[in-house]
């Protein structure tokens, strides 16, 4: 019984084993004749034939035995292989044969393992990422409500955007400012923070890593800040204050529109030493120590012209990646303020681009004018990165 | 005899056991413990440091105060004047979380149990598909590779939000609005995943690719046995990363019913309940802060290590 079996797996083998050496020998000869490979095949199949025919005798002996029903199951469990195998063989021959047709079809063939490992990325990524953006530039020029179809209103929803909505241009303004604050400061601190944790060493750097990456790690500790800037006595913050004098009375921080985005930008810069300053730190531990010693000697006397010279033309890299992050996050805001002051925050001090596209697009329905506002975003962020890009390439040039 | 043996065998294993360095004529060299610092004063050492610790505290404190609030008694989180550190540790808030939550329409163990479900598919599911996406990329000329990746990196610039709406539309096409693929299935095309994985891969020579080749083995297998041991920091990278974001994710805009929501949506939930929840909110804070930290703490050096890959021409 087990016998049959291996011998059966012996033959798949060898049908297996002939197939690849048919393989190599078409691949070695790409450019040969057809006539000639399909005699390979011909030849390849009659083989094939001949040790099947051969296999099936043992096949009813074994029937005639006691042990009738177990070997039949298993025979024809092992038959149906043997056929997928064959089909498997043939379909490759057929395949195989038809790629040669067309050289790209040939290298299509050639390669296909390495194309069917790319495939899923491409497919989610085509439909999660690009399709997005196409569909939201489409959606951007008509007026949609997830009920009818789309009508094209042309550039409408852009002239409402600028002329009509007055809380887009807050929106606006409450970006820019926590973008202008939290871009460049946020991405100083990570630089700055990086660099000092460079000079420690190495289980203090460990730590300190630690400590400066846990917040951007603990993404939902946001509460904690309403806690402290609560607008009763017992908020840390004017606990704090009343306690040294500084205020009489509580301030209600959270509800009152001075505060809210100031607020914001500190929570903001708490959580913006993510990815990009683990990047730095890498990068900075990476810079080659030769380099130092060569300054040296060359007459660089302290640590701040080690920086300017040396330090920063070789982290480029990395300053390049910190920044695209940084851009990202500091245009993402919106999660911050819907969580600390609710949603719409009051007299809209906190609201940014982010929050009037989900205001929109999940609570309104009006799913074009959003998608005016997303793709807005999209060019201002790419246009923002483009720029930043540029400037940092100029760094020790 | 036999004891005049033994004591030649004890003088043997004494000459034997005696240090190199008494035995040579050659001293060994000893690197020096002081490693001399070029350009560094001491004064600014210990000042750049002192401002370093003081910043670490500043950005330490909040989360201090969640775990120091998590372990709060009810009238503790009310004093006046507010205490920082905990006086009388208690697990009642902890207790509260499971009874409190547990009368309410889906037990919580449900929100963490669809977290963990969603995270650990998306997490593993993204290392898959990245990987394999990465290594073509990074070790052959694949047509219209580069494009595709500058696109990956593209896509890194702007906001997640961007393509919010669309992702709405599509899935509702697909019908997976109120599934949890809805969360899963984004977080498979990560990026910023692809990106480090594909930086990390071109380290890999390229000459042992081609061993392995000689030797037989086609390009799946190469992947399986050779590259993917050697790009271990990347994956735990990936690994961390991913599990940071969707760790956090509420998904409450595709997700709709109540037994499919995650703990992110609950402890929204909880903010919103008022004061009375306070403690509840720090203790289910304390829990998703922890998991991520524990996760980093682990995987630290191999994300160090990938990280160092991550640079932008």
């Amino acid at each position: 019984m087990a016998d049959e079996i291996k011998n059966k797996e012996v033959v798949a083998e060898i049908e297996e084993v002939e197939e690849e050496q048919v393989d190599e020998e078409e691949v070695v000869e790409e450019q040969a004749d057809e006539e000639q490979t399909s005699e390979v095949e011909t030849s390849n199949e009659e083989q094939t034939s001949e040790v099947e025919t051969s296999n099936e005798v043992p096949e009813v002996q074994v029937n005639a035995d006691g042990s009738a029903e177990m070997a039949v199951k298993e025979n024809w469990f092992a038959a149906k292989i043997r056929k997928f195998k064959k089909w498997k063989t043939e379909t490759g021959i057929k395949i195989d044969h038809w790629s040669r047709k067309k050289p790209l079809r040939r290298k299509l063939y050639l390669n296909r393992t390495l194309y069917l490992m790319m495939l899923p990325y491409m497919v989610g990524f085509t439909l999660f990422t690009i399709l997005p953006v196409l569909i939201s530039l489409y959606l951007s020029f008509t007026s949609f409500n997830m009920l009818q179809f789309p009508k094209f209103v042309g550039f409408n929803n852009y002239l409402t955007l600028f002329l009509d909505d007055e809380i887009f241009i807050t929106a606006i303004k409450n970006t820019l400012v926590i973008a202008v604050i939290c871009g460049p400061f946020g991405y100083l601190l990570s630089f700055v923070f990086a660099w000092l944790i460079n000079e420690l060493p190495d289980k203090l750097r460990i730590i300190m890593t630690l400590v400066f990456y846990a917040p951007s790690l603990s993404g939902n500790a946001i509460t904690v800040w309403a806690l402290i800037f609560s607008s009763d006595i017992y908020g840390y913050a004017n606990a704090f204050l009343i306690k040294w004098g500084f205020l009489n009375t509580p301030i209600t921080w959270l509800t009152n529109a001075k505060y809210i985005l100031p607020i914001v930008i500190i929570v903001q810069l708490w959580m913006s030493l993510g990815v990009n300053f683990l990047s730095l730190i890498a990068g900075l531990k990476g810079v080659d120590k030769t380099l130092y010693e060569a300054g040296a000697v060359d007459g660089i006397k302290n640590r701040w012209q080690e920086l300017w010279f040396i330090t920063l033309p070789s982290l480029k890299p990395q300053l390049m990646f910190s920044a695209v992050i940084q851009i990202a996050n500091a245009l993402g805001v919106g999660s911050i303020t819907t969580s600390l002051c609710g949603f719409p925050s009051v007299a809209y001090a906190g609201h940014t681009i982010v929050n009037h596209l989900t205001d929109y697009g999940s609570l309104r329905y009006e799913m074009g004018y959003a998608s005016a506002i997303a793709t807005l975003l999209f060019l201002a962020s790419i246009g923002l990165n483009k720029l930043i890009q540029r400037i940092i390439r100029k760094i020790g040039d | 005899m036999a004891k005049e043996r033994d004591l030649n065998a004890i003088k043997a294993k004494r000459i034997d056991s005696r240090p190199f360095s008494e035995i040579s004529d050659f001293k060994v060299l000893r690197k020096s413990k002081k490693k001399k610092r070029i350009n560094r004063s001491l004064g600014g050492d210990i000042a750049l440091f002192v401002l370093l610790c003081l910043a670490g505290i500043t950005s330490i404190l909040p989360l201090v105060l969640t775990v120091c609030n998590a372990f709060k008694p009810l009238d503790e989180i009310f004093l006046y004047p507010p205490r920082f550190f905990v006086k009388n540790p208690t697990l009642d808030n902890f207790a509260d979380l499971v009874n409190a939550l547990g009368s309410s329409l889906v037990p919580f163990s449900r929100y963490f149990f669809n977290t963990i479900l969603v995270t650990i598919l998306g997490t593993f599911g993204h290392i898959i598909i990245a990987s394999m996406c990465a290594y073509p990329l990074a070790k052959y000329h694949v047509p219209g590779g580069k494009i595709l990746f500058g696109m990956v990196v593209l896509s890194m610039m702007f906001p997640s939000s961007v393509t919010a709406i669309p992702h709405y539309i599509i899935f509702n096409y697909l019908g997976m609005i109120n599934t949890q693929l809805s969360i899963i299935l984004p977080a498979f095309t990560y990026s910023l995943g692809l990106f480090l994985m594909k930086q990390f891969m071109e380290q890999i020579p390229m000459s042992l690719i081609e061993a392995a080749k000689v030797d037989g083995a086609g390009e799946f297998r190469i992947y399986v046995t050779i590259v993917m041991p050697l790009v271990k920091p990347a994956w735990v990278t990936l690994l961390i990363l991913l599990f940071q974001s969707l760790w956090g994710t509420s998904g409450e805009q595709y997700i709709y019913s109540e037994d499919l929501k995650m703990v992110s949506y609950a402890l929204s939930q909880i903010a919103t309940a008022g004061a009375a929840r306070t403690g509840t909110l720090a203790a289910v804070s304390l829990i998703m802060i922890l998991v991520p930290i524990v996760v980093f703490i682990i995987s630290q050096s191999q994300v160090m290590e990938t990280m160092a890959s991550s640079g932008m021409k």
